[in-house]
């Protein structure tokens, strides 16, 4: 079953199309620096690019911070909230439950198939933007942005590792609100928009001082906490919280969407 | 004998909306079942039913002795469907679609895939396509590519609802034969319609539901059993009226040009026929009359529900 799903995600156009755009962004973002030679001041813009123009290296962790905030969270929403309303849609639903494939086995494998669409997506993107970013800037050993001495090969590896993988936890988030969402709707857009409309909420309560008692429990408050793993000692405390915070609403919604989905009455 | 299928006050409810109240239905082994009813009578929440996809609010549902929805993932291998028309990746061929489909459950084996694939298509003719995408199929052909998916086990129970939709005449018969074909071979048909001349055509057995209710159930020879009343064609219609009408407990009920519509009441139509020739009536016709199975669903679905009978 995980192969069948598998071979979906791998054979539809869509996966490759969101993956090259996604990449494509900080590519772009990239040429555009090297034109122009005109960084973000240090200390604003996005995180990491002001230093990119002097240290190519650091450009794959710039590029998540490019795509992390809109851009990666709507291609997990649009795949997630397809995963169950998508083959509703089709009509194909009814044909998998009754060959007959258990409908929780069919949720957990969605959720498999996102989650490798996810690493697959982050992946691909820290790879082009390391090649890119080699390949157009200076290479210097990455340096901490605490100051200090700068960071080693070796210990740059496992920090680039462990944002990949916190980057991937935080996508599970989205992962889990839209399949919750697909689970709801026969419509595969509306549950897409679904989750979006979570997110966009989250983020906006981010930003506003009269929701400060909630912003510690928002989904998306820590996003961007892996820029403390480039400091010297690594910053733990808001990328542990970032990871109990996302536990939290993983756990909560895929057990809501299992419940929903194995009760529901299948009339698409 | 076991039963292909069994359902005891099968009943479910949308909201306030009864779709299906109380159905017993009894389908066994070998048989091609009919199963009947105007839109929105039921029959596909039923058939939804029968499949594990919605669940009953009560009553039992027993698919080859089994419970359903408790043992679908024993019962369903067995069991082939086509439920609102067929559903397949627009993107991908037809061969394919049915790969993955058969891929994604248990009791297909991988090594006789491509076989039992060649073999599907062939049966619904569809041997030569499969290789576009299903996006490029007409729907006559996405028709027979779902029957195809549903035959792709040979199952022992089909459930297919509408599964001539779509089809030209050609096609229609085509279906006809190969699910008349399919039960000789020994497997179970219920085929859900609303196509009272297909199901007159090749069932054995038939069910009406009207308004979530079943009205009738019984053998289609049964249901379009005489009606009690035989066509007499003749050129004295008068004097064979003033005779029929001797006879005790016989009425006319119409009278045409040079026939006659006479209510028997028990009598056997030989006595009639004695009388009119004894008489010196003209005799050219007699006939006892059989409804259709268009004019007993009409009769029974404009009554409304009642017990079955």
């Amino acid at each position: 079953m995980l192969l069948v799903e598998l071979r979906k995600l791998v054979v539809r156009p869509r996966t490759w199309v969101t993956i090259a755009l996604l990449a494509g962004l900080p590519t772009l973002v990239a040429v555009l620096l090297k034109v122009t030679g005109i960084g973000p001041r240090p200390g604003q813009g996005p995180a990491f690019l002001a230093q990119v123009l002097s240290n190519g290296a650091l450009f794959p962790a710039a590029a998540l911070a490019l795509v992390l905030p809109v851009f990666l969270p709507v291609a997990v929403a649009v795949v997630a909230g397809d995963a169950i309303a998508g083959e509703a849609s089709a009509g194909t639903l009814r044909y998998l439950l009754t060959r007959p494939v258990g409908r929780t086995r069919l949720l957990v494998v969605k959720l498999a198939v996102t989650m490798v669409f996810v690493f697959l997506a982050v992946v691909v993107v820290a790879a082009v933007a390391f090649a890119v970013g080699t390949s157009l800037f200076e290479v210097k050993p990455l340096p901490s942005i605490s100051g200090g001495p700068p960071i080693a090969a070796p210990d740059a590896s496992w920090r680039m590792a462990v944002t990949v993988g916190y980057v991937a936890w935080s996508m599970l988030g989205v992962a889990a609100v839209g399949l919750f969402a697909s689970t709801v709707t026969d419509s595969p857009l509306a549950a897409a928009l679904g989750s979006l409309a979570a997110l966009v909420t989250s983020q906006v309560l981010d930003l506003l001082d009269a929701a400060a008692a909630l912003k510690p429990y928002l989904p998306t408050h820590y996003w961007l906490a892996f820029v403390d793993l480039f400091r010297t000692p690594v910053l733990w405390h808001d990328v542990s919280r970032g990871v109990a915070i996302q536990g939290v609403y993983i756990a909560v919604f895929l057990a809501a969407a299992w419940a929903n989905f194995a009760t529901k009455d299948v009339t698409s | 004998m076991t039963l292909a299928i069994a359902t005891h006050g099968l009943t479910k409810r949308y909201g306030r909306v009864l779709a299906v109240e109380d159905l017993d239905l009894e389908v066994h082994e070998g048989d091609l079942f009919g199963f009947l009813g105007p839109n929105g009578s039921g029959k596909t929440s039923t058939v939804r039913m029968l499949l594990g996809l919605v669940f009953a609010t009560s009553g039992r549902v027993e698919l080859l002795g089994r419970p359903v929805p408790r043992a679908v993932r024993a019962v369903l291998p067995q069991v082939g469907a086509l439920v609102e028309g067929p559903g397949f990746y627009p993107h991908l061929s037809g061969r394919a679609n049915l790969a993955l489909l058969d891929q994604a459950g248990p009791g297909g084996p991988w090594r006789d895939r491509r076989h039992r694939i060649g073999q599907a298509l062939e049966r619904v003719g569809l041997a030569g396509g499969g290789r576009r995408p299903v996006r490029a199929y007409s729907s006559g052909m996405r028709q027979r590519l779902g029957l195809a998916a549903a035959l792709l086990r040979a199952p022992r129970l089909l459930v297919l609802d509408e599964p001539t939709n779509g089809l030209d005449p050609q096609g229609m018969r085509e279906v006809r034969d190969l699910l008349v074909e399919l039960v000789r071979g020994g497997a179970t048909v219920f085929l859900s319609s609303h196509l009272l001349a297909e199901v007159e055509l090749i069932c054995s057995r038939a069910a009406i539901i009207h308004q979530g209710r079943l009205v009738a159930q019984a053998p289609v020879g049964e249901l379009l059993a005489p009606t009690g009343r035989v066509l007499v064609a003749t050129p004295d219609p008068a004097a064979a009226a003033d005779l029929a009408a001797t006879l005790p407990g016989l009425r006319v009920d119409e009278r045409h040009e040079d026939r006659l519509l006479v209510h028997l009441d028990g009598v056997a139509p030989e006595v009639l026929n004695r009388r009119l020739v004894e008489g010196g009536v003209r005799v050219r016709e007699l006939v006892p009359e059989r409804p259709t199975l268009e004019e007993r669903f009409l009769e029974l679905t404009r009554e409304g529900p009642r017990a079955p009978g």
